[in-house]
């Protein structure tokens, strides 16, 4: 079965994040596919490799980068809710005349029609928030 | 329908809406919505009345990590992450009530 | 294209959360995708529907005519809560735009109806 991901808050603030990430990996370890996690709302905080957790806590953003690349995951971070705050690739960077890029690998910008195909695409949504 | 509710009664009315709307299908009590299914709590009642149409499931992980594992009410159903799966596939949508 | 019933629905008041304006930016690319879209607005929600906003004094954008814009691209089905109206002293008439007024039996079987539901 193909199964989509929104993930609605960003990391630590709210559970949402982590109980996204704990049933994405149940779902791929049942043999089904994901077919996009996708961030939304503050959710976009997921996508920034410049966190700094304390080292006995879990770096809610490698899990999801080390997922990424492990399981081929395509994770899109919401261009305009992005934007809003304050997370940036390099061509985003440039568009906008900013002067650093955040976004961690294993995710990239794009927009919210992305969401919309992944409720297309899929047999089933599931969204994870506040 | 699933209904996925992760926040609890007293925060949020999200489980009283959820009960009422849905006319069969399930409830999946996660994060803090697992506090509903915790014996002598006064949403036991509520939840209990609606076991009748409705079938009601709490996610494992978070009632352990809440110390609440060993309160539950009865009737209600614990599954893990692997649960949490099947039920969004056994049902044909899912909504969390955000 | 594959057309989906879509729904989405708003439980959380304007502006004091972002919630509802960037839920209404879904249903607006969701309609542009051509997607069966429908609207459902229950609990604080159906403040986002409340008509005379003006947020002028407090610095936000205010989006309640998005929601008069919405016929413009056919987002017509917009259901409210008349519990979740009764309890915060509202009627139909306090709305910005012309709804459908239903119970929660009858929202929760639109729900049961839809082949995605997104809840902001």
């Amino acid at each position: 079965m193909i199964f989509s991901i929104l993930v609605n808050e960003g990391p630590y603030q709210h559970q949402a994040s982590d109980t996204a990430f704990n049933f994405a990996k149940t779902v791929l370890s049942k043999g089904h596919t994901i077919f996009r996690v996708f961030f939304y709302h503050d959710g976009v905080n997921n996508g920034t490799r410049l966190t700094t957790p304390p080292q006995d806590d879990r770096n809610v953003i490698a899990k999801w980068t080390k997922l990424a690349q492990d399981s081929e995951l395509d994770m899109v971070v919401c261009v305009a809710a992005a934007q809003r705050r304050g997370i940036v690739d390099e061509g985003e960077a440039k568009r906008n005349g900013k002067d650093a890029t955040n976004l961690a690998p294993g995710f990239r910008i794009s927009g919210l029609g992305q969401l919309i195909e992944a409720g297309i695409q899929s047999d089933r949504i599931v969204t994870f928030g506040d | 329908m699933l209904n996925i509710i992760n926040k609890t009664p007293w925060d949020r009315p999200a489980l009283d809406a959820a009960l009422q709307c849905a006319d069969g299908g399930s409830i999946l009590l996660i994060e803090d919505g697992v506090y509903a299914a915790t014996r002598g709590s006064a949403s036991e009642a509520r939840l209990k009345d609606a076991m009748g149409r409705l079938k009601i499931y709490a996610l494992g992980p978070d009632l352990e990590a809440r110390g609440v594992a060993d309160r539950l009410t009865e009737g209600v159903t614990v599954v893990g992450y692997d649960g949490f799966v099947d039920l969004v596939a056994e049902n044909k949508t899912c909504q969390s009530w955000l | 294209m594959t057309i989906k019933k879509f729904m989405f629905v708003n439980r959380k008041a304007p502006y004091g959360t972002i919630y509802a304006l960037e839920s209404l930016e879904v249903v607006l690319i969701g309609a542009a995708f051509e997607q069966d879209v429908s609207m459902a607005f229950t609990d604080d929600g159906v403040y986002q529907l409340k008509k005379g906003q003006n947020t002028k004094a407090i610095g936000i954008k205010g989006f309640e005519k998005t929601y008069g814009a919405l016929e413009d691209y056919d987002v017509t089905k917009l259901y409210v809560d008349q519990e979740s109206l009764t309890a915060r002293g509202l009627t139909a008439e306090d709305l910005c735009v012309p709804v459908e007024v239903v119970s929660r039996a009858e929202l929760g079987k639109h729900m049961e109806a839809q082949d995605v539901v997104l809840s902001f």
